[in-house]
């Protein structure tokens, strides 16, 4: 089903496999850490989805399934180097520091974005799809004329892949051969929309009828995912182009918390990705090979649970914006229609804050 | 005062040249702005002087000019993009709507949306379809978004050096049909602000409004008019989004008559905006209801029907017999 091409380095039940062109260079250190950030941003996820059932979040998009995806990107990046992501880039928001709280403040509808995306270097979430993809080649260009050596990782799914925006964003690219990777997470599903109605051919082919490589990667396999970006980011800031990686991987849960996806998909399909759960894989593999001693689970777990707990805590003190914000950062400068509505609300008597 | 007769083309180029030579942040791309210097000339000579990677030509796709203009601005870049045509931005609606007006809010300030989208628009060319439309409704009722438009060489030179110097998006509509014609140009002092409308010609009787090519007719009007013994004002509204509604309500309170002018359809139009905001401002010093001389509400037509479209002198002075018949 996958196909040959696959690059995996990690098996579903564990093992270490060989690949012609990749080997892991993770130490035990840093798959004992990873796998650490795996069962955190799970756990995190799920206390928002509990979150959004409860009332307190407008919507949550589940990231979970795709854990080995964004972590496996999200370390391979360079502090300097700069992303694009979607609203589900989740993992890779954790990777790149933003508090998780700040993560959420889209879905408790307090902000449309939530963190300084310049101190992170993880731009702010984009809801319309691909069109941030744009936004990160232009970004590249910029590192480019700069002379700088940064790289720039764009985010999207096999659902955005249809986009013109991402299409053109590899003309771009490609012309200028700026210094980007294109990290698609194909999740198998846009909403509803299966993988067969997008693309008749593998996405990473796409790659090569714009002029660049495209590599699928097995998206549940930390360590392939690890190695696979890393490279392509490497190649990127040594002046080498564009890369396209289809992470190839699985939406375990639904598109969003306002979606069902038992209307379009048998669960048997859901049962094969299961056993294909990229935090259990990890797992199996420091068990087999011994690396941490078996408290450590628990430990990490226990971590987890703790910053879900202070997560919720953040999330319910996160009160309604003062309403006169409204009129904030809508212009860098005046603008009389500003001064004019921000004006009538304080002769209204509207007042700040919770209310 | 260092004074020089140009071309509105000539002045947009140097008024780019100026911005350019003053930043090196400042980029040009669009289709065709390098070698060729752009479909009207606009960029000649500026990928020459400056070179590929700041004057990029770029593949044919508007969402993507946009879109990594964005991404550009985001790195501190101040890029200016041309859109080959008004009827050529839809693709970018997309980008200019949902990127370029919300990221400076979406990221709390952070990033600043220092773009400049140049927009040739109205008709007047005699072009075929898509090469005459009037779209700036569709941006300035964008929050976010800022849209002026030069109707003089002088402007030209000015407001695209200020609009590239403004740290808010503009979408910069050309009169691609005044583009031709000839102005002194002071390249020493700016005479007005961006965001100010200016009074071409002081009058008594009736308030002409209107912006871009639509002010050389109203000027022509009021010289009619004059023969007739009515005295107009017009007034070049320069900016679009925002008014000023400040200029164009002082010479309401006098006239207490309004016509404004421009060439798109009525409906929605920034006509409609200004009839509206002026009605409520000077209510009571009003002598009769703003008309508008517009476009018709049809697709931009076939362009040996285009000068009974567009606003021409005799509709302007119609609509003036209108206004000035309801004092009897």
């Amino acid at each position: 089903m996958i196909g040959e091409e696959l690059v995996q380095l990690l098996t579903p039940e564990g093992e270490r496999v060989s690949h012609p062109e990749y080997e892991s260079s993770l130490t035990n250190d840093q798959i004992v850490s990873f796998y650490r950030d795996m069962v955190i941003v799970r756990r995190l996820c799920n206390e928002s989805t509990s979150l959004q059932r409860q009332g307190q979040l407008a919507l949550w998009a589940p990231v979970q399934g795709q854990e080995a995806a964004q972590i496996g990107a999200g370390r391979a990046l360079a502090p300097m180097d700069f992303t694009f992501p979607t609203y589900r880039e989740h993992g890779i928001a954790w990777c790149r520091g933003v508090p998780p709280a700040d993560m959420l403040r889209l879905f408790r509808a307090t902000s449309n974005g939530g963190w300084d995306p310049q101190k992170y270097r993880h731009s702010v979430p984009t809801v319309v799809l691909g069109n941030q993809v744009l936004h990160a080649v232009g970004y590249a260009m910029g590192v480019q004329r700069d002379g700088a050596e940064e790289a720039v990782m764009a985010f999207f799914g096999d659902g955005a892949s249809s986009q013109g925006d991402v299409l053109e964003s590899f003309v771009w690219a490609s012309s200028y051969n700026a210094p980007i990777v294109f990290f698609c997470q194909n999740n198998q599903w846009g909403i509803s929309t299966p993988m067969s109605v997008q693309s008749k051919i593998p996405l990473y082919h796409r790659a090569h009828g714009f002029g660049f490589p495209g590599v699928r990667v097995d998206g549940n396999d930390l360590l392939a995912v690890y190695e696979v970006s890393k490279r392509a980011l490497d190649n990127a800031r040594e002046g080498g182009g564009p890369t396209l990686v289809e992470a190839y991987t699985y939406r375990l849960g639904a598109h969003t918390t306002s979606d069902d996806p038992t209307r379009y998909r048998v669960d048997a399909e859901v049962e094969v990705w299961r056993h294909r759960d990229p935090i259990e894989r990890v797992k199996a593999l420091l068990v087999r090979e011994g690396t941490v001693k078996a408290s450590y689970f628990d430990e990490v777990a226990e971590e987890a649970e703790g910053l879900a707990l202070q997560l919720r805590e953040d999330v319910l003190a996160m009160g309604k914006p003062d309403p006169l914000t409204l009129f904030d950062d809508v212009y860098a400068d005046y603008h009389p229609l500003i001064e004019e509505g921000r004006r009538e609300m304080v002769e209204l008597g509207v007042a700040g804050g919770e209310h | 005062m260092a004074t020089t007769t140009m071309t509105m083309a000539k002045a947009l180029n140097e008024g780019l040249r100026r911005a350019m030579e003053a930043n090196k942040k400042v980029l040009i791309m669009g289709e065709d702005v390098g070698k060729l210097g752009g479909v009207f000339r606009i960029t000649d000579g500026l990928q020459k002087d400056f070179g590929e990677d700041r004057v990029i030509d770029s593949p044919l796709a508007e969402s993507a000019i946009v879109g990594t203009a964005v991404g550009l601005a985001i790195r501190g870049y101040r890029p200016v993009c041309e859109i080959q045509f008004d009827g050529f931005v839809y693709p970018a609606f997309d980008q200019i709507v949902s990127q370029v007006a919300k990221l400076h809010k979406r990221s709390d300030g952070v990033y600043t949306m220092s773009l400049v989208i140049r927009l040739p628009f109205q008709g007047g060319i005699g072009a075929i379809e898509h090469h005459s439309e009037s779209p700036e409704a569709y941006f300035a009722h964008t929050a976010g978004l800022r849209v002026v438009s030069c109707s003089t060489p002088e402007d030209a030179y000015w407001m695209i050096q200020q609009s590239i110097l403004h740290d808010d998006p503009i979408i910069f509509c050309e009169p691609k049909c005044r583009y031709w014609e000839k102005g002194e140009v002071d390249t020493e002092h700016a005479p007005h602000g961006l965001f100010e409308a200016v009074v071409r010609r002081p009058g008594r009787d009736v308030t002409l409004v209107g912006y871009g090519a639509s002010v050389r007719t109203m000027l022509r009007a009021a010289e009619a008019a004059e023969a007739e013994g009515r005295s107009l004002e017009v007034i070049d509204a320069r900016s679009i989004a925002p008014l000023d509604l400040d200029t164009m309500a002082a010479s309401l309170e006098r006239t207490g008559r309004l016509v404004v002018v421009h060439e798109a359809p009525h409906t929605a139009s920034i006509g409609s905006e200004i009839v509206s905001a002026l009605s409520e401002r000077c209510f009571y010093s009003l002598r009769a209801p703003g008309l508008q001389v517009s476009g018709y509400h049809t697709p931009y037509p076939p362009s040996r029907l285009e000068e009974e479209y567009r606003p021409s002198v005799d509709r302007i002075l119609d609509a003036v017999d209108r206004v000035m018949g309801f004092d009897a």
